[in-house]
């Protein structure tokens, strides 16, 4: 409650209570909307549909061409499902700025959710491909921790760190920081595989398996993470605690020794 | 080389060739140990008491602070995590314990030091220094106590004696050399083989059923181990540190090596995730590139050309397990590897 | 003062029952002799003199918190499965040792804090070994007749390398099981013998039941026991020796000018044993040290990135990450050089500061006792010659940390990788060549400021208008302790033909000390000090500009 009663006075609240409003009115009048319910969601998503189009001519055609077919500066996206769009555009990955460097970097979204299911929408309508994950998919709800930190060891560590701190890559290609990630977006980047990460589709990590590796990475990397030891320097093992040791542990040693062996001030100067 | 063929000239004056007094001969000669300063607490008996004071209170803190070790060790229960604005959540024991021990024997050092820096006799003393060496009449003793001892024992003149010693001597710790053998099997040709045979089937890692071309999509990172080989086996950690493996799909249009394609199915390649440098489990998978990179010391192989290495310190290409599809479907090896996996050794060939 | 010292004396006397102890003692052990030669020992003051007290504390520190460690620790590699309190591991599979370290972290009180204090105090230990022997190197202070002590310490720094790398094996989680299975590649590209060797180190293939065992007993007993030996050999020989001291007024070779042991020394390094561990122990209670539970148990087939040793071993690992992947099929066999030659080389390097001293008196021929230091500038070609070696040691730890480097500063693994491989053979050239040319110039300083005064400050118009400042003729302290240095000459072959017209044969070796000793000691190897004759004419003809 505490971080809500501090995030109302965001300047972003009044979009998010008016979002809210929106999609509350909408809702209920989906739910309330007496004939040809079937009909009208038919309808409702051409219409989405229709919406994502525009958005993708704008914001996406340029690169991956007007039908999602690809170009030398973008990759087809026809098959790569709505899931995979609703990674790259939310985590603001997509649109990518012209010259990016050796790899798309997280950013600021752009769009509104909305704004990014009608997309996803249109994508998805080119091809069959991954859905957007449901809550209950990368939910906590039945997940085992201990099997998610095993299969978290035999797939991601490698490249995100033991607790998803992330590391290098070759030629300044890196695998990111799993801090703060949305569980959402997790789940999709393993259905999906953005970028150079390799996907992980439910044939060999199954939902069950996503879910566990998720919880586990709730458990090990959030701001609930209990660092029993106290200050995680990073959670990058030998390198920065070996920092540490040299700066605070020897410098503030070498900062007594001197004062041990400091002469103590004379009554008169000389 | 010994010190002789040094001309004396070429060495520096001693040091304390100088003379005491600095006059007009020697602007540079050593003055001597400045006189002794007074500090506050030497004349002033109020500073003393002050400094006494602050020493008594570091100590008396001291020891508060090991009364609230105690406490702490009692009274906060093991797994008992608060938060500590900078740090985080941490263990509330382990906090608590440490800042109370690290207090309690900081300020008796405090103490101490402040007690020998304010009020113990801080007056310069100058020592004497001796060489190290023995005088000449001294060393002549000792070489003639030396000169008659080996004489008596006569182990100069008798030897067959001193022979015969050196031989037993030299022969004895043998007996602690070969004691070591026991502590592992030679090496054999342990290295070369790997449970992966002909009609083993592939395992994948995660779920732990067959694996099927259909599960493996290009693009998608998978790990298998073979069939049989389970967790709990007792030769499991030395079965998997040769066999694991990873497969992935590639377009076989992408395949630059003919023998990668000859040994794959359908564009789904498997190769050893043992790296052949110095053995780290390579995986590090970069799928647009098919690059897979080593994170402990950066070997990369390209796994669209038979996993050359293209950059780092490994000696050579990562093993490929030849696989096919047998009559259920399932994907299976064709035989075990061709070539030991892992770090290169002597016999490797 | 006096008054003091008279009363203490007498509460003394008032003691007998100590007084009887020590006498009981002194007819069985002789103490009193100990004592009269040891107890008003003198020992100069220098914070820098602290650094080896900074790592004979946090030894003892690490002996403390290890035989506590021990009494929870299995060393065992049988596998069990996990119920202890740490949620997210609960039910996998590990070792017993692995099991042990967790329980000692999360179950045991006070278990997690001597764990960390022990760890930490390693990694200090370890630091505080290097620093002080570039305090002993930078000074000179490894000259006769302290070369053996020179030594022991460096055999200290090395078997404390390897004791902690054998700890930090112990508690068998991924991380560290990693570095094992490093170890075991390098042994294994050891020609001839590399698979033999790592077969009996293993009890077989690897990594086997056995390794944690074996460590164990390498970690707690073998090295351990090398190393205490060492060190009380090292503080023998320290009070043998008597401390070395920095030139200064009243401070010569044949005198040692500071407090006695007791009382001043007695309180100063007995407290600094109470800093030393209070500054540990905070520290472990505010950061977390190898955090095994998240690294989880050893497996073989798995690893994460950033997957580096404690910083000790950070050099060698630079040099392995670094080499290019060198390996040579030759008659069946295959000399894997990718590997073996860091190996090689890292005990090169470390041999190479090891035997310095042995050849700056070799080229020196100087088989004096030195007491008195040097101060770095003094000595420019050693101090090179240190600083060359120490940019090795660091360009191999940021090898070592290259993929941190890449990520934290968003650069190309490849280009920091590359950046290394060259640097390891420029850099040091750099070191050493600009090293010389600050050390001279200091000299040149040193040089201007005896003859010439201190500048003031003070700035002056003289009647023609011009503007001088004011230098101030420095204190006979200051003259004294700025040309106390000693300067050698280049040694020269001297004639190849004697008085009879023989050719005389110049050996190789001869030659080559020739040219080093000119390096070392001509006019581009050190600023020759102002002697009187400079001084007395500047100052005589109102020099003082």
């Amino acid at each position: 409650m505490k971080k809500l009663s501090a995030r109302r006075r965001h300047p972003l609240a009044a979009v998010v209570v008016l979002l809210l409003a929106l999609a509350c009115t909408g809702g209920l009048y989906a739910v309330f909307a007496p004939a040809d319910k079937a009909q009208a969601e038919e309808s409702a998503q051409s219409l989405t549909i229709e919406e994502g189009k525009k958005l993708y001519a704008v914001g996406c055609a340029s690169c991956h061409g007007t039908g999602g077919q690809g170009t030398s500066d973008g990759p087809s996206l026809v098959g790569v499902g709505a899931a995979a769009v609703d990674f790259q555009v939310s985590t603001g990955r997509m649109p990518a700025a012209t010259s990016q460097g050796a790899q798309v970097p997280k950013k600021k979204n752009i769009y509104s959710q909305a704004e990014i299911d009608q997309l996803a929408a249109f994508i998805a309508s080119l091809g069959a491909g991954p859905s957007v994950p449901t809550e209950e998919q990368y939910g906590p709800e039945g997940a085992d921790i201990a099997k998610g930190g095993e299969l978290f060891r035999n797939n991601c560590a490698q490249c995100h760190n033991f607790t998803g701190k992330g590391g290098a890559l070759t030629k300044g290609k890196y695998a990111p920081s799993l801090e703060d990630v949305d569980p959402k977006h997790i789940y999709e980047a393993m259905q999906t595989g953005p970028q150079n990460m390799p996907s992980f589709p439910d044939t060999t990590l199954s939902e069950q398996n996503k879910k566990d590796i998720i919880a586990y990475l709730h458990a090990v990397n959030s701001d609930e993470t209990v660092n029993p030891g106290g200050l995680e320097l990073g959670g990058l093992g030998p390198v920065s605690e070996g920092l540490f040791a040299w700066i605070f542990g020897l410098g503030g040693l070498i900062a007594v020794a001197v004062w041990v062996a400091a002469r103590t001030a004379k009554a008169k100067k000389s | 080389m010994s010190s002789q063929e040094i001309p004396e000239e070429n060495l520096p004056a001693e040091q304390d060739a100088h003379v005491a007094v600095a006059d007009e001969k020697n602007p540079f000669a050593d003055p001597g140990l400045p006189p002794h300063e007074h500090r506050i607490q030497d004349i002033d008996e109020r500073a003393a008491r002050r400094s006494e004071r602050t020493v008594a209170l570091l100590f008396t803190v001291s020891m508060l602070a090991t009364v609230g070790f105690i406490a702490s060790y009692v009274a906060i229960p093991h797994d008992k995590s608060v938060f500590v604005f900078p740090i985080g959540h941490l263990n509330a024991l382990n906090f608590a314990l440490g800042l109370t021990l690290g207090t309690a024997l900081f300020c008796i050092g405090a103490g101490a030091v402040h007690w020998a820096r304010t009020l113990m006799s801080d007056v310069e003393v100058a020592d004497d220094r001796h060489a190290i060496a023995a005088e000449p009449e001294v060393k002549a003793k000792v070489m003639a106590d030396f000169r008659q001892g080996a004489k008596e024992s006569a182990i100069g003149r008798r030897k067959l004696i001193r022979n015969t010693m050196l031989g037993a001597l030299t022969l004895v710790p043998l007996s602690g050399v070969v004691l070591l053998r026991d502590l592992g099997p030679l090496p054999g040709t342990k290295l070369r083989h790997t449970l992966w045979s002909k009609g083993k089937l592939l395992v994948n890692m995660n779920t732990n059923e067959p694996l099927r071309p259909s599960d493996v999509a290009v693009g998608s990172l998978t790990f298998a181990k073979p069939e049989g080989l389970e967790e709990h086996d007792h030769d499991f950690q030395n079965e998997i540190a040769k066999a694991a493996l990873m497969i992935v799909r590639l377009q076989p249009d992408d395949i630059k090596d003919k023998r990668e394609l000859e040994w794959s199915h359908e564009g789904i390649v498997a190769y050893s995730k043992i790296c052949t440098h110095v053995g780290c489990p390579i995986s590090l998978y970069e799928q647009q590139t098919h690059h897979v990179l080593c994170p402990c010391h950066q070997s990369t192989f390209d796994l669209s050309d038979g996993a050359r290495v293209i950059f780092g310190p490994a000696g050579h290409a990562l093993p490929q397990l030849r696989i096919g599809v047998n009559d259920e479907g399932y994907l299976e090896a064709l035989g075990d590897f061709d070539e030991p996996v892992g770090p290169a050794f002597w016999e490797r060939g | 003062m006096s008054t003091t010292e008279t009363t203490e004396s007498r509460s003394r006397g008032k003691a007998p029952a100590g007084e009887r102890v020590a006498d009981w003692a002194d007819g069985r052990l002789g103490i009193y002799s100990l004592a009269k030669a040891n107890m008003r020992k003198i020992f100069p003051d220098h914070w820098s003199f602290m650094l080896g007290e900074v790592c004979l504390y946090s030894f003892i520190i690490i002996i403390l918190t290890g035989v506590y460690l021990t009494l929870f620790f299995h060393p065992s590699m049988n596998e069990v499965e996990y119920h202890g309190s740490y949620v997210p591991l609960q039910g996998q599979l590990m070792s017993e040792a692995f099991s042990s370290t967790l329980h000692i972290s999360f179950d045991v009180r006070g278990g997690l804090l001597i764990r960390q204090i022990h760890h930490w105090a390693a990694l200090i230990f370890l630091a505080g070994m290097f620093v002080h022997m570039m305090r002993v190197f930078f000074t000179g202070a490894f000259r006769k007749p302290r070369e053996i002590n020179w030594l022991f310490g460096f055999l200290l720094f090395v078997l404390g390398m390897f004791t902690g790398f054998t700890g930090y094996s112990l508690p068998d989680d991924l991380l560290s099981g990693t570095g094992v299975r490093f170890t075991e590649g390098a042994i294994l590209s050891m020609p001839i013998v590399g698979t033999y060797i790592s077969f009996f180190l293993f009890g077989g293939e690897f990594p086997g039941v056995d390794f944690v065992a074996r460590f164990y007993s390498i970690h707690i007993l073998l090295l351990p026991g090398i190393m205490l030996g060492l060190v009380v050999g090292h503080l023998i020989l320290v009070f043998y020796h008597k401390h070395t001291q920095f030139a200064g007024p009243g401070k010569t070779n044949k005198n040692v000018v500071g407090m006695p042991l007791l009382p001043v020394y007695m309180a100063k390094a007995g407290g600094f044993f109470f800093l030393v561990f209070g500054v540990i122990a905070v520290i472990a209670a505010v950061a977390q040290i190898n955090p095994i539970w998240a690294m989880g148990p050893y497996r073989p087939d798995q690893v994460s990135t950033g997957a580096q040793p404690d910083w000790y071993m950070g050099f060698a690992e630079g040099l392995v990450r670094y080499m290019p992947g060198w390996e040579i099929n030759l008659w069946g066999h295959t000399l894997v050089l990718g590997v073996f030659i860091p190996l090689v080389l890292f005990g090169l390097v470390l041999m190479a500061i090891a035997v310095y001293p042995f050849i700056e008196s070799w080229v020196t021929g100087d088989k004096r006792e030195h007491h008195i230091l040097d101060r770095p500038r003094n000595a420019p070609t050693r101090t090179a010659f240190g600083v060359a070696w120490v940019t090795v040691y660091m360009i191999g730890l940021v090898g070592g940390g290259n993929d941190l480097w890449a990520t934290h500063f968003h650069l190309s693994i490849n280009a920091v990788t590359w950046f290394v491989r060259i640097g390891f053979f420029a850099g040091p050239v750099l070191a050493f060549i600009i090293t010389k040319r600050i050390c001279l110039g200091l000299q040149r300083r040193d040089k201007d400021k005896v003859l010439h005064g201190r500048e003031s400050g003070i700035i002056k118009r003289l009647p023609h208008g011009e503007f001088i400042e004011v230098h101030e003729p420095l204190s006979q302290d200051a003259l004294y302790t700025l040309t106390a240095h000693e300067q050698y000459k280049p040694l020269e072959i001297g004639p190849t033909v004697d008085e009879n017209g023989v050719e005389r044969k110049v050996k190789g070796s001869e030659k080559l000390r020739a040219k080093l000793s000119k390096s070392y000691f001509d006019e581009d190897g050190q600023i020759p000090k102002p002697t009187v004759e400079e001084y007395k004419e500047i100052t005589s003809g109102h020099g003082h500009h």
